[in-house]
């Protein structure tokens, strides 16, 4: 009875949590609706009388390679989405209908196939003392020379996953002497500040790092905010930020409490005076502000 | 009981498919076949049950390390593959088409 309740909560899981794999947009949702599905698949196991099974599943499946999943996401790239260009014309229709033949045929072949009384493994796990004992003993006497192969499967895996994740280094490495002085030599061609990125912006609602500073002429700067949240969708626009402090500049500005500025920029301290005119248009190029890549590697 | 099982891994390998032969991210497919893995461990699983025998759940087992091998050999080949061509797309990966 509690097997038969615990399918039917989780089968509907397993098979929302499989449709989302394959339909949400984001690498990640797909391995979180994937850990879904495989969570659900243990507490199957566990119905089944497999306890080992439970537990390895967890282990292993949940726990080593979902996260081996996601630390691969990471390094991949998150921001990655899939491209919607059909490389062969009609590929998906096509596809989604042989996959939906495919489990109807599965299902009606394979399980219409099943006939007979369900026995069950009550006997079996209690043969040997337990469903752990019995799986030992099925392991290391008849599946004793497939079990060595495994070890030689692991062995293998681990140093094939080794030499392909090995780099070699082509270049010297760069000392941070030579990083200053591309630095420096930046500053001197192209007028890029050598200093540090300027700092997210402070406000009194937000201080988040997606948050952009304002800058002295009260325009925000882009480079104090991550290229990868800025390029994030879903956020929210950013010039709604400051539109209260402009508001205010404007409403001191006119009851003369505030000296008029005449020109973007003008506030601009006499260090970024030096910028070329040209990089100075891009409006997030005050002093302290401009950045070099890589500087801090 | 058991039939259920079956059919539910049957929907489970369906859904896997479709989804390895739509979608174009390398690591999603790669989750996708994981997915088939494991509908078929469910299988195997019920069948166990079903002929009172511990062999299938051996199987499951078996199924589980080779799995777990193939997951790091495959996301270290993605993760080579994307150093080389900055792209997780298999669409890019095209070599060795004819």
């Amino acid at each position: 009875m509690g097997a038969q309740i615990a399918f039917w909560l989780l089968a509907p899981v397993m098979v929302l949590g499989a449709l989302g794999m394959i339909l949400s947009r984001k690498p990640v949702h797909s391995a979180l609706c994937l850990a879904a599905v495989m969570i659900s698949l243990a507490v199957q196991y566990a119905a089944l009388n497999a306890p080992f099974l439970f537990a390895v599943q967890i282990i292993v499946y949940t726990g080593a390679i979902l996260m081996l999943f996601l630390f691969v996401l990471m390094l991949v790239g998150v921001d990655a989405a899939d491209s919607l260009v059909e490389t062969i014309r009609g590929q998906r229709p096509l596809a989604v209908l042989a996959g939906v033949g495919f489990g109807l045929l599965l299902v009606f072949a394979v399980g219409n196939a099943v006939t007979g009384p369900d026995i069950g493994l009550a006997a079996d796990n209690q043969a040997y003392g337990g469903n752990v004992q019995g799986l030992a003993n099925l392991i290391f006497t008849k599946y004793v020379v497939a079990f060595e192969a495994t070890s030689a499967l692991l062995i293998t895996a681990a140093v094939g996953a080794m030499v392909l994740a090995h780099r070699e280094r082509l270049t010297k490495r760069k000392t941070q002497g030579d990083l200053v002085g591309e630095r420096m030599r930046r500053y001197a061609e192209t007028g890029q500040h050598p200093g540090p990125l300027p700092t997210p912006g402070v406000y009194a609602r937000h201080n988040a790092v997606d948050t952009p500073a304002l800058l002295p002429d009260g325009t925000l700067s882009e480079l104090s905010v991550s290229a990868t949240l800025r390029n994030r969708s879903g956020q929210p626009d950013r010039r709604d930020l400051v539109r209260p402090i402009q508001r205010t500049i404007a409403e001191l500005q006119g009851d003369g409490e505030l000296p008029q500025v005449t020109k973007p920029g003008a506030a601009l301290t006499r260090r970024a005076d030096l910028v070329p005119t040209e990089d100075r248009h891009h409006g997030d190029r005050p002093g302290p502000g401009a950045e070099p890549d890589g500087g801090t590697e | 009981m058991t039939d259920h099982y079956i059919v539910l891994s049957a929907i489970l390998f369906a859904i896997g498919t479709i989804g390895f032969m739509t979608r174009r991210n390398a690591i999603v497919a790669f989750m996708c076949v994981e997915l088939m893995l494991n509908a078929s461990n469910l299988a195997l699983v019920a069948f166990s049950h079903k002929n009172g025998a511990l062999d299938g759940q051996i199987a499951a087992f078996f199924v589980m390390v080779v799995a777990a091998a193939e997951v790091v050999v495959g996301l270290a080949i993605i993760v080579t593959i994307f150093r080389t061509r900055r792209s997780a797309s298999i669409d890019d990966a095209n070599l060795l088409k004819f």
